[in-house]
């Protein structure tokens, strides 16, 4: 019975430690040195909240760089929801899937090959939420972006181009490039900001 | 790309040795009783701990004391939790108002945190109030990884101590883990990580609208200390479903190499802290050596496999060559940031250690790509393994690998001067045998049972890969899943739930009979007959001993799975 009530005690003093004290002082300290980060990396617009810059959103409007495929939620990119789709490589459903995924990447975007998609394009990301294409997925949007916003092509590439990010000191990590970022800095650039688009 | 893969796994491999050596000195003085750095402050709350609890932590314990307090400060932890869980829904910090979470799934749940396992049936954004991550599932992830640090340092004593009794004192040893190493390194892995980008608030779930005027909610809560602390203590369990794939649980390649580093450190650490309590850091780093071959060859292995891809998809056309603007490959449930290599490693890297966190879904990998992770666990997660238990999974191993080389010459095999004699190999055998048992046997009735086929959600070979993972996942307290697998179901919960529990607690109590039986005994001063387990030569032994013990036990299972349904891939078979 000794050693029950030491348990007991144990467990009581270390849940108090390490599942509250140590939570809040971070919560504290992590909210005081990095209030955005914190708090969600969240872009607000007007007053209101339009998105995370980490969480990807769903694009599908022709004048937007459209996102990876995501299998968060019944129609994708449900940030209570996050999840990859989970098919196995020999799955019929996967390769089915990535087949119409592939048809309907080249008719939104006439003129490219399927030797031009690149496989990030058009499978699903593991969380669901990925907010980042590859510079190669967001180099074969840029001709209808560009046509459907009245751009130049240069113009909408030097805008992809600023908002890459490299490798980490050149090494970790993948080249990428934001989403949501670019599409909010392309609508900027028109002064369109804000307008859920009406087309 | 091969460049970069290589400097990747080079870099990598040259900082976790880099922190290993002195974060394993470091610990071998903490247990020690030694004065650290760190005493100053920890000292007062230390004592003020002990008194709290009624804990006397200079009383030795004998192997069965140290078993009997373990096994009780576990079961009354699993209790807490079961009970949080299910009365989250009148208690504080829960602003989505989350309810009940359901018996069999608060079960499963329980065993899985209390075992160090994070088996995750369920998802956190929609199951788990702010308070219950927090107070319940991130304190087991302290606590659980404080219980294996101890035991590992119970059998290192018991091979230190000559004609002892004892072992040590549970309480101090899980006190002076959590306060010394788990929560120091904690906060500071927190802070950078919410630098990074990691949220760490209790507000309520963000409502956005966004630029196409969708409705998105976006969830929140304490993520940036659970994830430190799941990383570290190799807990793996994630505060969100998607686990460290989600943005917000590791936003850059910065934040997937540290929690990669932190998985990996305090397990290759301890090697080093075996060397320096036993006072021939040789050993450790033979033991360090043999860690570090196998888990290259895994990841070496898991990159080139995942970079060639999955010929299906490559036969539509598709680009999947790696080159400068894409990162090529199977990019089905992995995230564009961290593109294959920094899949590929964190999947090695959670496997090899007993984390179970995933960056990526193991589930969509290719074939051989997703049996490395399932060989990594299948070998005993013994690389690096989980923080203590790879350490003595790994000893077991090594003194198997003295006994089999003590028949080849016929003589009485020791290790480290202690006679291993018959009632140490029964326990190590009881310990090796005991591990596939609960694996092989609950998979084999869940594939010929109706609950158990209803999982599965893959068809062809891949279905009865996501079994065996998950009974291989659990029973190694690993936790990682082939997630497809619909595994909240009473039938999977509760099974999963025993194989946990038998996977964790039925080892431990061995082992720590084993360390109980070394320290009864003298040490023999070394012989000439006597096997060196401190050179090239003994790392050879070893990693063919660890090869051929997997080998034998799960080939036939692997075969089946796997290893079919790559021959079937490579026929454009599918299902």
């Amino acid at each position: 019975m000794m050693r029950l009530w030491i348990a007991l005690r144990t467990n009581l003093v270390l849940t108090l430690l390490c599942g509250i004290l140590y939570p809040v002082l971070m919560v504290l300290v992590g909210r005081a040195l990095f209030p955005f980060q914190a708090d969600g990396s969240l872009i607000i617009r007007d007053g209101r909240v339009i998105g995370s810059s980490l969480i990807g959103q769903n694009f599908s409007g022709p004048q937007y760089f459209h996102p990876r495929p995501s299998a968060a939620g019944a129609k994708g990119y449900d940030a209570t929801a996050s999840g990859g789709s989970n098919l196995g490589p020999t799955n019929k459903a996967l390769v089915d899937a990535v087949r119409a995924r592939l048809a309907a990447v080249l008719a939104e975007n006439p003129g490219i090959s399927p030797s031009q998609v690149p496989i990030d394009l058009v499978t699903a990301s593991g969380s669901g939420l990925d907010p980042d294409i590859s510079p190669a997925a967001a180099a074969i949007q840029v001709p209808r972006v560009a046509k459907a916003r009245g751009m130049e092509p240069p113009e909408v590439q030097a805008l992809v181009r600023k908002f890459t990010t490299p490798r980490w000191l050149g090494i970790f990590g993948e080249p990428r490039v934001n989403v949501l970022a670019l599409n909010l800095a392309l609508d900027d650039l028109q002064g369109k900001a804000n307008h859920p688009a009406s087309k | 790309m091969l460049t970069n893969t290589f400097v990747q796994l080079v870099l990598f491999t040259a900082l976790f040795t880099a922190i290993s050596v002195p974060l394993g000195l470091y610990m071998a003085r903490v247990f020690e009783g030694k004065p650290t750095i760190l005493d100053p402050l920890l000292k007062p709350v230390e004592g003020a701990i002990y008194r709290m609890c009624g804990v006397y932590p200079v009383t030795e314990q004998t192997w069965v004391e140290y078993s009997i307090s373990m096994l009780l400060f576990s079961a009354v932890g699993m209790v807490l939790l079961y009970g949080l869980e299910r009365l989250q829904q009148f208690l504080p910090l829960n602003p989505e108002h989350l309810g009940a979470v359901a018996p069999d799934l608060a079960f499963n749940t329980a065993a899985s945190f209390t075992t160090n396992t994070n088996w995750q049936a369920y998802a956190g954004e929609t199951t788990m109030s702010y308070l219950t991550q927090m107070a319940g599932l991130a304190y087991h992830n302290f606590v659980s990884a404080a219980v294996g640090i101890a035991v590992a340092i119970a059998l290192i004593r018991g091979l230190v101590r000559q004609s002892a009794q004892t072992i040590g004192n549970f309480w101090f040893d899980i006190v002076r883990a959590t306060l010394w190493v788990l929560l120091p390194i904690s906060i500071v892995l927190s802070l950078i990580l919410i630098w990074q980008g990691v949220p760490q608030n209790f507000k309520p779930y963000v409502h956005a609208k966004t630029v196409e005027g969708a409705e998105q909610v976006i969830a929140q809560g304490p993520v940036a200390s659970q994830e430190a602390i799941k990383e570290l203590g190799t807990n793996g369990g994630g505060f969100f479903n998607a686990n460290s794939s989600h943005p917000y649980e590791n936003p850059t390649p910065l934040t997937n190499l540290l929690e990669m580093l932190a998985i990996i450190s305090i397990g290759a650490g301890l090697t080093h802290t075996f060397g320096q309590m036993v006072g021939n850091r040789r050993q450790g780093w033979v033991l360090f050596i043999t860690m570090t071959l196998l888990f290259l060859i895994g990841a070496a292995a898991a990159v080139w496999i995942e970079q060639r891809g999955n010929p299906e998809l490559a036969a539509l056309g598709i680009n999947t060559q790696a080159n400068a603007s894409q990162s090529g490959g199977n990019m089905e449930g992995k995230e564009v940031r961290f593109g294959i290599v920094g899949s590929a490693l964190f999947a090695t890297v959670t496997t090899a250690t007993s984390c179970g966190a995933v960056n990526s879904m193991h589930d969509s990998f290719t074939p051989l790509g997703g049996l490395i992770p399932l060989l990594n666990m299948q070998i005993g997660e013994i690389i690096f393994g989980g923080v203590g238990s790879g350490l003595y999974g790994m000893l077991v191993m090594a003194i198997l690998s003295v006994f089999i080389a003590g028949l080849m010459v016929g003589r009485t095999p020791e290790y480290l001067g202690k006679k291993i004699e018959g009632r140490e190999m029964k326990l190590v055998m009881l310990f090796i045998l005991i591990f596939p048992a609960v694996i092989l046997l609950p998979a084999g009735v869940a594939v010929v049972t109706r609950p158990g086929l209803a999982g599965i959600t893959n068809p062809g070979p891949h279905g009865f890969t996501q079994v065996l993972y998950a009974f291989t996942s659990a029973a190694a307290n690993n936790g990682s899943a082939f997630a497809g697998l619909n595994a909240n179901t009473p039938f999977y919960n509760v099974v999963l739930a025993f194989v946990m529990l038998a996977g964790r607690f039925m080892m431990k109590i061995p082992l720590l009979a084993l360390a109980g039986s070394l320290a009864g005994k003298k040490t023999v001063p070394p012989s000439a007959g006597t096997f060196p387990t401190d050179g090239a030569l003994f790392v050879v032994l070893l990693t063919g001993v660890i090869l051929i013990v997997a080998g034998l036990t799960f080939f036939p299972a692997d075969a089946l799975g796997p290893l079919i349904e790559h021959v079937a891939m490579l026929h454009h078979q599918l299902y």
